[in-house]
């Protein structure tokens, strides 16, 4: 239980720090980078620049402390303004969610059970050929940039080969609709920017999931399985793998993090309207209202992911709920 | 994420110190992975101090037909604005380097200093240090670095500070815990009883103990760094007058190019920025099986006879 708590408090302390954040930013911004976001707002909102007058500090009327705490009551309450274009940012947000939630869900899903069994695999076979050279090549292509993997299949297979479209989330002409024709056209078009991230995300779990097991391996429980004359893909699975999961799946929750970081680029580059999309044109357009709303989302998405990965740890390990 | 749990060493710090220089070189040598990640990074090195013996042009200088395509004269073709491509990327190598040299050396003094500091003073501080290392291992980088970047005046100064407040979380930890092992040593214990101040004891008698595990977050945070310094500027969170890679990568996709069939302009830098990610990447993997014997490839004869973690039965 205290394992729990302690979890549970690392996640309020990340929440108010990100709230923080929010806050901190357009105080400690230079002047002329203020001016260029009200000037975003002038005319086009009065209640969305009067809001932002206030969070500058331009418009002086309420002490430091006060401003913060009206602004922690906003955010706990749901009112996070509205956007340049007078969209209300709740609204916006959930509007592209679902684009970006289907991509990052399912690449990180692929990418973990990928990452996952070629570490299992190349552990249990060490020394061999594929654990000499499949861990250190993956590894390599983790560290590079998601978007340069994005760029080289988006030449070759868009504009050399022109087998998938060039950018967006659907053809301009298909209807919206639970047809076949339709999502074979929302498929198509989430392959490329999908395959960037799982290439570029699979490695990472490689790496830790062959580590943990090559020390797994060495333990005595599995010596005493093999001494059991249990079945080898038993001993793998069971005992060895079972175990060094367990360190994967909190890193699971925290890669997410780097995954929606990876999503920004790769939806940038396909023109693929989700959130990250929306978050580089907020940046391009010094939307800040958006901006914020979409860092506060990113970060309750990360730590909602987090507690998960640690109450499913929890019933793993037996260890933690005694600790 | 690379990172792995180094021995602590047996001896005090002095002796320590003194393995080190040839257990490098020897490192160097011997892996094939450090060996060819030591060449991309000299070769890299070398291009960044001498650009101009190599390159045929004033990367700046606007003289060219814009988009000529690959010729002898212009082996990577010229950019919209007619400058010449190679020249441009050769010159951009050194303000990469030295953003990712300059990021990676100030993460590693923080996360050296945040770490060992939260170990060797333990209780409430270590317990109040490791709770904001969490939550800045939680925070999500890259929309944290986009927040910060999009508010600051765009150029290599804005780009080195948000590169360091973000990147320094997970190798605190690392350093920490490594930190936590050497607590009770005796050679610390003694600089305690000879009444040595807290900075004198955390800089001079345990640092030095960590030099290799420091060296690896120093490789594994300039992994990092490349990589995000170039998403940052892809962007256009960067100076796009300044000569860097990422720069470079932001003016040609914003030029389409290509689309438009003028591919090195884009492709080139981003090989570059891949290349040098995968310099650092070779030796930080290389070392981490230099710190963690467990983790090195074993050679087959001795891994058949100690039969238990090879698929055939004994």
């Amino acid at each position: 239980m205290r394992y729990l708590a302690r979890r549970g408090g690392i996640f309020l302390i990340t929440l108010w720090a990100a709230l923080t954040v929010n806050f901190a930013i357009p105080r400690i911004m230079p002047g002329n980078e203020a001016a260029a976001v009200l000037s975003t707002f002038r005319g086009v909102n009065p209640a969305a620049e009067h809001a932002l007058e206030i969070e500058f500090g331009t418009n002086v009327h309420h002490s430091l402390i006060s401003s913060y705490f009206s602004y922690l009551g906003n955010c706990f309450s749901g009112q996070f303004g509205s956007n340049a274009l007078g969209e209300s940012v709740v609204h916006a947000i959930a509007s592209a969610m679902p684009w970006t939630l289907g991509l990052v869900g399912v690449t990180t899903v692929i990418a973990f059970m990928i990452g996952t069994l070629v570490g299992i695999f190349s552990a249990w076979s060490r020394g061999g050929k594929l654990d000499g050279l499949l861990p250190p090549f993956l590894f390599i292509i983790s560290t590079l940039p998601v978007f340069f993997v994005g760029l080289l299949l988006l030449y070759v297979f868009s504009v050399k080969l022109g087998w998938l479209p060039l950018s967006g989330n659907y053809d301009i002409g298909s209807t919206p609709g639970l047809s076949l024709a339709f999502a074979w056209d929302v498929f198509k078009h989430a392959l490329l920017p999908g395959i960037s991230l799982v290439i570029v995300t699979a490695g990472l779990w490689v790496y830790s999931m062959r580590n943990n097991m090559v020390t797994t391996i060495a333990e005595d429980y599995v010596k005493m399985a093999r001494a059991k004359g249990l079945s080898n893909a038993r001993i793998m699975y069971d005992y060895a793998a079972r175990n060094a999961i367990l360190p994967n799946l909190t890193g699971f929750a925290m890669q997410l993090g780097y995954v929606l970081g990876g999503s920004i680029l790769v939806e940038y580059l396909f023109s693929y309207p989700g959130l990250g999309y929306q978050f580089y044109t907020a940046t391009t357009d010094h939307d800040l209202p958006m901006m914020q709303g979409l860092f506060l989302f990113y970060t309750l998405a990360v730590l909602v992911c987090v507690l998960v990965a640690d109450l499913v740890t929890a019933v793993i390990d037996p260890r933690t709920r005694e600790a | 994420m690379p990172g792995s749990e180094l021995e602590a060493p047996d001896s005090g710090a002095r002796a320590a110190r003194r393995r080190e220089l040839p257990r490098l070189l020897k490192a160097i040598t011997t892996s094939r992975k450090a060996t060819i990640g030591t060449l991309i990074l000299l070769v890299i090195v070398f291009v960044a101090a001498f650009p101009g013996l190599i390159a045929p042009d004033n990367p700046q200088a606007i003289s060219y037909t814009p988009n000529a395509g690959v010729s002898w004269s212009h082996v990577l073709g010229t950019t919209s604005l007619g400058q010449d491509v190679f020249s441009q990327l050769l010159w951009s190598t050194r303000q990469t380097l030295i953003v990712t040299l300059l990021v990676s050396a100030i993460a590693t003094f923080l996360s050296t200093f945040v770490g060992v500091t939260a170990a060797y003073l333990g209780g409430v501080a270590d317990r109040a240090i490791t709770i904001v290392t969490d939550v800045f291992l939680i925070l999500p980088v890259l929309p944290l670095l986009i927040l910060l970047a999009a508010y600051l005046p765009p150029g290599v100064t804005s780009l080195t500070i948000v590169l360091c407040i973000t990147s320094w979380a997970f190798q605190a930890r690392q350093l920490r815990a490594q930190g936590l092992s050497l607590r009770n040593r005796d050679f610390l214990v003694s600089a305690k009883v000879r009444g040595e101040r807290s900075l004198y004891i955390i800089f001079a008698e345990i640092v030095p103990t960590m030099t290799s595990l420091l060296a690896a977050s120093f490789l594994s945070l300039a992994v990092y760094v490349v990589g995000f310094a170039a998403s940052l500027q892809f962007l256009g969170l960067g100076n796009s007058g300044q000569l860097m890679w990422g720069t470079m990568l932001y003016n040609a996709q914003q030029q389409s190019a290509l689309e438009s069939g003028n591919i090195w302009w884009e492709l080139a830098p981003g090989f570059a920025v891949a290349l040098l990610g995968a310099g650092f990447a070779l030796l930080n993997y290389a070392f981490d099986e230099i710190g963690n014997p467990a983790l090195r490839p074993v050679k087959k004869k001795r891994a058949a006879r100690r039969s238990l973690p090879r698929r055939s039965r004994p």
